[in-house]
């Protein structure tokens, strides 16, 4: 087989195993029969009724809102303390154990402790709730970026005559950009499933809570909707960080690398 | 940054060690145990000093000393049983499924390439969303919490697996093949060996999800664990209690961490990452 058919095959079947996935999945509801799994066409039509638009504004954008508002606090925490750490080792020292021990918790194991903490089930919980694990990835990355600086670079940029905050913003900082971008994909992905776990926890909108309120009420089709949803909610907000890195990374040797294969 | 390293090289040199490199290695262990320490007492001060009230945040003392009595019941390590066995079985389940499925796609790239849609698509799919299904479906059994888990902890390593056995050297793979070393062999003997860092990374990765998705399943659906005795207590409004019980899932999770980790740096060892670092 040659390389052009062999390319085209591969096409080929990269399109049809999906489709055959989900001709399957359409052919065993049908047959099926089961109420606890609706056919695929009936959660379809309920995924165009629920969230494209009538109940978008309700429940999607408090808990889009949620995500954002947390991962931009991370993000912001996560790159204001990991500089630093990273540059002195005994910051690290001294910081390591706590942060070793939080990103090992379990986090639903701080719902309730949240709840009670924080006197709330609204925003300042979920976003509190969020921001927090979604730290030790951005942080973590920070860290071990910062520490894989060529220490040439460092010292060239003082020979110059390069200051603290201009030698951090225009050397360390993009020089552990990659790095960070790394911490910023696990942080994103965390993001989504937090949110699932505080709105399914308590809450009194969001699709995390329309998840619950349908298994509640036994309402399948809106439930597979907002499952459905969550995954296609992980899946573009995944992409879009791709293709934000993508651009602030253009100038990057790795990716260039890994763009020109 | 040039002055410290000087020192430290002529310190080497020396035949005994003296007073001060001892004090050197010494330093940051001891400043670990006090920064830990430093933590601890803090806790205790904001709950004690009424910073926080003691019925949020219970002192330090107070909630040691409730795991204390805890772990003198039964039903304290029936429930950390059960959960450790949650996590176990979906650890286990994800590992048998995810190695040699991404063995099998990372070997062929023409099933890569056929799969690669599905696997983007649903790797991202929060594991939390299918709680009320499995709810409906399988209920309040060790099979929805195994089930969970599971899904959780197969993506990591399943990806992890595809980029390890890409990853292989293709002169390793070449030369094998020229000297006529068969199929299956140089499967066992160059593919699997060079995707082990990889699978071990995947593997701490996911011994992280699955602990987290046991505990979900008992905190939401009432499968029996920590996490249902931590809903109970809660529902009961015995702060103090929730407080050790997370305390406990704490300490889970990191010995969890700790021993994954320890196993990635092991099959790490040869790895040129690690002789990089280890300067």
């Amino acid at each position: 087989m040659n390389r052009r058919t062999y390319n085209a095959a591969a096409i080929a079947a990269e399109i049809a195993v999906p489709v055959a996935i989900l001709v399957a999945w359409q052919a065993w509801t049908v047959q099926a029969q089961d109420p606890k799994f609706p056919r695929l066409s009936t959660i379809l039509v309920e995924f165009r009724e629920m969230w494209l638009f009538s109940q978008f504004e309700l429940h999607v954008v408090p808990s889009l809102t949620r995500i954002g508002a947390g991962f931009g606090i991370a993000l912001a925490l996560g790159i204001l303390l990991g500089i630093p750490l990273g540059l002195s080792r005994w910051g690290r020292i001294i910081a390591m154990p706590h942060i070793e021990w939080w990103r090992a918790m379990p986090p639903p194991a701080l719902l309730p402790i949240s709840v009670v903490l924080l006197h709330s089930i609204e925003n300042r919980q979920k976003i509190a709730f969020i921001a927090f694990f979604c730290l030790f990835p951005i942080l973590l990355n920070t860290i071990d970026g910062v520490r894989g600086i060529d220490p040439t670079l460092i010292e060239t940029a003082r020979s110059y005559g390069m200051r603290g905050f201009e030698r951090t913003r225009r050397i360390v900082f993009p020089a552990a950009l990659p790095q960070i971008f790394a911490g910023m994909r696990t942080s994103l992905s965390l993001a989504v499933i937090m949110m699932v776990l505080t709105e399914y926890f308590s809450s009194t909108s969001g699709v995390g809570y329309v998840l619950l309120i349908s298994k509640n009420t036994l309402q399948l089709a809106p439930m597979w909707a907002a499952i459905v949803l969550i995954g296609v909610l992980g899946y573009v907000l995944n992409l879009l960080l791709i293709l934000v890195e993508r651009r602030v990374l253009a100038w990057h040797r790795g990716w260039r690398a890994a763009t020109a294969q | 940054m040039a002055a410290p390293d000087l020192a430290s090289t002529v310190a080497v040199g020396r035949t005994r060690p003296t007073f001060a490199t001892a004090a050197g290695r010494l330093a940051p262990f001891v400043v670990t145990v006090l920064s830990i320490a430093a933590g601890l007492a803090v806790w205790e001060l904001v709950s004690r000093s009424g910073l926080l009230s003691e019925d949020d945040l219970p002192a330090m003392t107070t909630t040691f000393n409730e795991l204390w009595s805890m772990m003198h019941t039964r039903e304290f390590w029936v429930a950390f049983g059960e959960t450790v066995r949650g996590w176990a079985l979906g650890l286990g389940i994800a590992t048998a499924l995810a190695v040699p499925i991404g063995i099998l796609l990372g070997s062929s790239d023409f099933a890569n390439r056929a799969f690669r849609v599905p696997v983007e698509f649903l790797r991202p799919i929060p594991s939390a969303a299918l709680i009320p299904l499995l709810f409906l479906t399988l209920g309040t059994t060790l099979k929805s919490e195994v089930f969970l888990a599971t899904f959780g902890a197969f993506w990591p390593l399943l990806v992890q697996t595809i980029y390890g056995v890409r990853d292989v050297d293709p002169v390793a793979l070449d030369t094998a093949r020229s000297f006529g070393v068969g199929r299956f062999e140089r499967l066992y003997r160059i593919k699997l060996p060079s995707a082990i860092p990889y699978i071990a990374t995947g593997l701490r990765i996911s011994s992280a999800v699955s602990l987290i998705l046991a505990f979900t399943a008992e905190l939401f659906m009432g499968t029996g664990g920590l996490g249902q005795i931590m809903n109970v207590a809660e529902s009961f409004g015995l702060t103090v209690q929730v407080y050790a019980i997370a305390l406990a899932t704490g300490f889970l999770g990191l010995a969890i961490y700790v021993l994954f980790s320890a196993f990635e740096r092991w099959a790490l060892r040869w790895h040129p990452s690690q002789r990089v670092t280890a300067k």
